[in-house]
């Protein structure tokens, strides 16, 4: 099976995506979706992607609703700073935390996450000092911003180790 | 797609909501391209359009065909997904080349890079 499918998941995950793009569950598609989900599993494997082992689901599903709360919450303050903008200009400036996450998958998943909530964007990780540097438009208040990355921190550690 | 008028009244109410909400949203996003001063606070307007107005609009087009029953509505769902996936890649790119330059520039208020003892770097 390793052989065939050197990543499960990722095959299952490119398979379901295939049958939804078709929208059907004849079996030409599903045949083509394995031919598919097999040859980009051999492609990964030759990119050397770092493994990681999902630990506590129940967590990460928890994680996933705060993630969209925080989202939510942040699209609207960006918003309205952006309406207010003309008045009020906005106190943006750059911040630095330490980051204690040694998972690659992890880095990759918190960087997405925190671009994709408007009003933080991730900069640079320095490798050497693991430190993070991130840019937020409204610097008002740094403890708190400060305090929402430890929380993903500590919550994507909780996942992935 | 020519049978919309069979929209039942709350339907179509819900769905020109998160149409019309969904809209506003990408339109902030770009309005905040236009208003925001630096490019640093220029890179957070985009992810308002990307997030909130790509997830509304796709919930009003799912809310559209779910109650038509036309088709499934899982093309949204790959479009909300992929879309959140990917953006980040590029803002991230776009942010790290603007903090190289402006580095390289020896622009005020930037960060300076923090370099081990004895290490030259290009900047």
């Amino acid at each position: 099976m390793r052989t065939w499918f050197p990543y499960p998941l990722l095959s299952l995950a490119l398979l379901i995506m295939w049958l939804l793009l078709n929208q059907s569950l004849a079996p030409g598609s599903i045949l083509i979706g394995l031919v598919l989900s097999m040859v980009l599993g051999w492609v990964t494997l030759k990119l050397h992607p770092a493994r990681s082992h999902l630990q506590r689901i129940g967590r990460a599903v928890g994680f996933a609703l705060e993630v969209i709360a925080d989202i939510i919450r942040s699209n609207i303050a960006v918003a309205s700073i952006i309406l207010r903008s003309g008045r009020i200009p906005p106190i943006a400036g750059f911040l630095t935390v330490d980051l204690d996450l040694e998972d690659e998958n992890a880095l990759a998943l918190l960087a997405c996450i925190m671009t994709a909530t408007p009003g933080t964007a991730w900069l640079e990780y320095d490798r050497r000092r693991k430190t993070l540097l991130f840019h937020v438009l409204d610097l008002q208040n740094e403890e708190v911003w400060l305090g929402t990355v430890k929380r993903y921190e500590a919550a994507l550690k909780e996942i992935f180790q | 797609m020519s049978h919309l008028t069979d929209l039942p009244t709350w339907a179509a109410v819900g769905v020109c909501g998160l149409l019309l909400f969904g809209a506003a949203m990408t339109l902030i996003g770009s309005l905040g391209l236009l208003r925001l001063s630096n490019f640093y606070e220029r890179l957070h307007a985009p992810t308002i359009a990307t997030s909130g107005g790509t997830i509304l609009i796709c919930l009003a087009s799912m809310l559209c065909f779910a109650v038509l029953q036309s088709r499934w509505i899982f093309h949204e769902l790959l479009i909300i997904f992929f879309v959140t996936v990917t953006t980040p890649v590029t803002l991230a790119l776009l942010g790290q080349a603007t903090l190289y330059r402006d580095r390289f520039e020896e622009e005020n208020g930037v960060p300076r890079k923090h370099r081990p003892e004895g290490e030259k770097g290009p900047d």
